[in-house]
């Protein structure tokens, strides 16, 4: 295979499409569209099932039907659309099928803007919607990433009988990068046995995420807790750059973390020990990790497209043996490499106060820097 | 005189698609009939082994319990649209809907315009009672002008709450329906035609005409607070001049299949 | 002449609606007023000779508790 110039947004539908869906549903929004279209087109073309949804609650009760015959099943959409899926995700969390879901996001909250951005992290690594249940999440940073994620996420899913949802962003549903796609696979002939097909030879199956006996529901909910112990077990990801001889290390995810990546090999061109760490399963959120990380460094950095969501995170598990500082642009702004660099070489000379919170300090040096004042809290 | 000896034939039965369990409904609720209708159609069709159901949220969430069939659990309005996922990825099994009046035409209008426009090849069975049986009788967009219910305590004010949709005539309009009839639960006659017109809206179903929708008109003694045999009298007397009988909608496809 | 036939409940389903006995051409149903099922309902059943096997009983019935059978003399069918 070779490599070809592929835009985000066709690559992760094309890597869905060879990784052997069988129906895809959705409906238009920006910066995730083109993947709507794409589909559109090459669904209906190999036989497979395609319709363009009257809303995005439309559209995930599609999934949801779908998901129950056993049919490699997705969506994809942007926060405002996601938003309106969380009843969806919320009954398919709860009937254990598996679904793939990828959120392009773009600048919230609100009808918000179509720019870049982290913002539905929260949303993502918690579910979204009620009730306690808690999905994969997969943030992948380059084109190639994309594809290979979500060539596998449909095993994933199948595997744990659970939600994987890509959380990339605008920028990278718009890039172009080259990339190699993979080989098609064969569509699934059988069913699992908990598919609703039809009950010939057996007794009813039945998939439902009503439980009006609340002890029985009890048990749904540990069932799920001990699937997801697994997963936080087995599936945790995420990459790492410079960071065998590094004092510092910056933390972040997807576009941030990329754009990072750049800065930080501009930092090492100064002379700065600087690293990149960056989740690749945002949840589960790789907790050890970032833990023996920070005692290893004299510092953190987180930086997201976002007020610090990620930040809660990394200070969870990271904050009582490093100091940590935050640089986020929300709203769809996207942080150019200079501004990284800066907050790296900051992170380097500076010493941060212990006693103040991360996000505290950066809304001042943020807000001041783009000469805005609001009133003290 | 010697007794005569009689031979026993059976004129009617419970039938097998209805699983021997003790349903959930009041006392003389009509979804049991409709119930029992579709259980009847499934079995005279022996299609037990390929029908899957959309269960509603309203009475009827338990539905699954009572059909001995494949049977998945919609969230409140959104059966449609599960309908569509499960057809699509399976379009030679038989799926179908039942929904009441709150799920199908307040929360999931949006859902059941959209799978009707798009003659999605399922069958939906919707049960119009006037009011929200489950939630204990609330205003349904169904309910009658004047009509109390527990939310609209002195009568539906059509000026602050509106009309009733009349959803036959609404649905039959979209051009993707092929079959939209309504009828009513309320005597034996009536259920004799309903049954009719379910049989009719599997059998497009099955012939892959599209688009099926049966309203029944049902009752709910419960809430509208009148005995069983009343509740069928007050349906014959206040729902059935808003709610006319009649076919709707049975497109030439239909007609010429001679269903 | 009407066709004879008989209705049996099933007392497991019945839960005392009074659908049958309203709608009873030949007022042949009642609610038992002695008998009691599980559920604590008095349970419809057939009290007198004179049912005519036409099933409407069993028609407007929700909880298709009503088995309904035609009645054939023996000897009438021989003949
Ligand atoms: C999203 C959501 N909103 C509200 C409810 C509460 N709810 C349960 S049943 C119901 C009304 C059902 O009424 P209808 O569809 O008329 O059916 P019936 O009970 O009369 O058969 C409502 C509002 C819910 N379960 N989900
Ligand atoms: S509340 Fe009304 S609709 Fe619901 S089961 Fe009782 S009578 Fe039927
Ligand atoms: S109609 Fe059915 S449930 Fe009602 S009383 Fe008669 S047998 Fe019992
Ligand atoms: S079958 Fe007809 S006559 Fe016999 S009990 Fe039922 S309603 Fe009465």
């Amino acid at each position: 295979m070779t490599k070809e110039l592929i835009k985000g947004n066709i690559a992760f539908a094309e890597a869905a499409i060879r990784a052997g869906l069988q129906a895809y549903f959705g409906y238009p929004i920006t910066p995730q569209t083109e993947a709507l279209e794409w589909m559109s087109g090459r669904m209906p073309e190999l036989g497979r099932a395609f319709v363009q949804a009257e809303s995005e609650l439309g559209a995930i009760n599609m999934v949801y039907g779908s998901a129950c015959t056993g049919a490699r099943t997705m969506t994809s959409s942007s926060s405002p659309g996601i938003s309106l899926m969380q009843e969806g995700l919320s009954y398919i969390a709860t009937s254990e099928v598996p679904v793939v879901v990828v959120n392009v996001m773009r600048g919230g909250p609100g009808l918000g803007n179509i720019a870049p951005a982290q913002s539905d992290y929260n949303q993502a690594v918690h579910g979204g919607g009620h009730g306690d249940y808690s999905p994969i999440v997969l943030a992948p940073a380059n084109i190639q990433e994309l594809i290979d994620i979500t060539y596998e996420s449909f095993d994933l899913a199948e595997k744990y009988r659970c939600i994987v949802m890509i959380a990339i962003d605008g920028s990278m549903g718009q890039m172009m990068e080259p990339a190699e796609l993979p080989p098609f696979r064969e569509i699934k002939k059988e069913h699992p046995a908990w598919a609703i097909v039809g009950a010939k030879g057996r007794k009813p199956n039945l998939i439902c995420s009503l439980n009006i006996d609340e002890v029985e529901h009890e048990k749904v909910n540990l069932r799920l807790l001990a699937r997801w112990n697994q997963i936080r077990k087995n599936e945790v990801r995420f990459k790492e750059y410079y960071l065998d001889d590094a004092d510092f290390a910056v933390v972040g995810f997807g576009t941030a973390g990329r754009i990072a990546l750049s800065a930080v090999r501009a930092a090492r061109e100064k002379g700065i020990k600087v690293g990149l760490f960056r989740p690749v399963t945002l949840a589960p959120f790789p907790e050890k990790q970032i833990e023996a990380l920070a005692a290893r460094m004299k510092g953190l950095l987180v930086v997201e497209m976002n007020t610090g969501q990620m930040l809660d995170d990394v200070m969870r598990f990271g904050k009582d043996l490093s100091p940590v500082r935050f640089y986020g642009r929300p709203g769809g702004v996207i942080p150019l490499p200079e501004e990284i660099l800066r907050e790296i070489e900051a992170l380097a000379t500076e010493t941060i106060p212990a006693d103040i919170h991360p996000r505290d300090l950066w809304f001042d040096r943020l807000t001041a820097e783009l000469g805005l004042t609001y009133e003290a809290a | 005189m010697t007794e005569l000896q009689y031979k026993e034939t059976v004129v009617f039965e419970r039938p097998t698609a209805l699983t021997p369990t003790q349903t959930t409904y009041c006392p003389g609720c009509t979804h049991g009939v409709a119930h029992r209708l579709i259980a009847e159609v499934i079995d005279e069709m022996g299609i037990r082994d390929d029908t899957i159901g959309v269960a509603p949220v309203g009475c009827a969430v338990f539905a699954y319990r009572f059909f001995d069939v494949d049977f998945v659990e919609a969230a409140h309005g959104r059966a449609p649209a599960m309908a569509t996922g499960i057809k699509r990825s399976l379009p030679d099994r038989f799926v179908f809907t039942y929904q009441g009046d709150g799920d199908l035409v307040s929360i999931g209008m949006a859902e059941i315009t959209h799978a009707a426009a798009r003659g999605e090849n399922i069958t939906v069975i919707f049960i119009n009672n006037a009011n929200y049986g489950m939630t204990g009788g609330q205003m349904a967009p169904t309910t009658l002008p004047g009509q109390k219910t527990t939310s609209s305590p002195t009568g539906r004010d059509v000026e602050l709450a509106g009309y009733p949709i009349q959803m036959a005539e609404l649905i039959a309009s979209i051009q993707g329906t092929s079959y939209v009839v309504r009828r009513s639960l309320h005597d034996a006659r009536n259920i004799r035609q309903a049954k009719k017109a379910i049989r009719t809206a599997f059998e497009v179903q099955k012939r892959g005409l599209g688009f099926a929708m049966v309203e029944l008109l049902s009752t709910c003694p419960t809430n509208w607070h009148l005995t069983p045999p009343d509740a069928m009298n007050w349906l014959k007397e206040n729902m059935l001049p808003v709610y006319p009988l009649g076919d709707y909608k049975i497109h030439d496809a239909v007609k010429s299949a001679g269903i | 002449m009407p066709a004879k036939g008989k209705i049996v409940v099933n007392d497991f389903y019945c839960k005392a609606c009074g659908l049958c006995v309203s709608v009873c051409p030949t007022q042949v149903i009642q609610l038992a007023p002695e008998r009691l099922n599980v559920r604590g309902y008095h349970p419809a059943e057939q009290f007198q000779d004179g049912c005519i096997a036409c099933a409407t009983c069993a028609m407007v019935c929700p909880d298709a508790a009503i088995t309904v059978y035609r009645l054939t003399p023996v000897a009438e069918q021989e003949a």
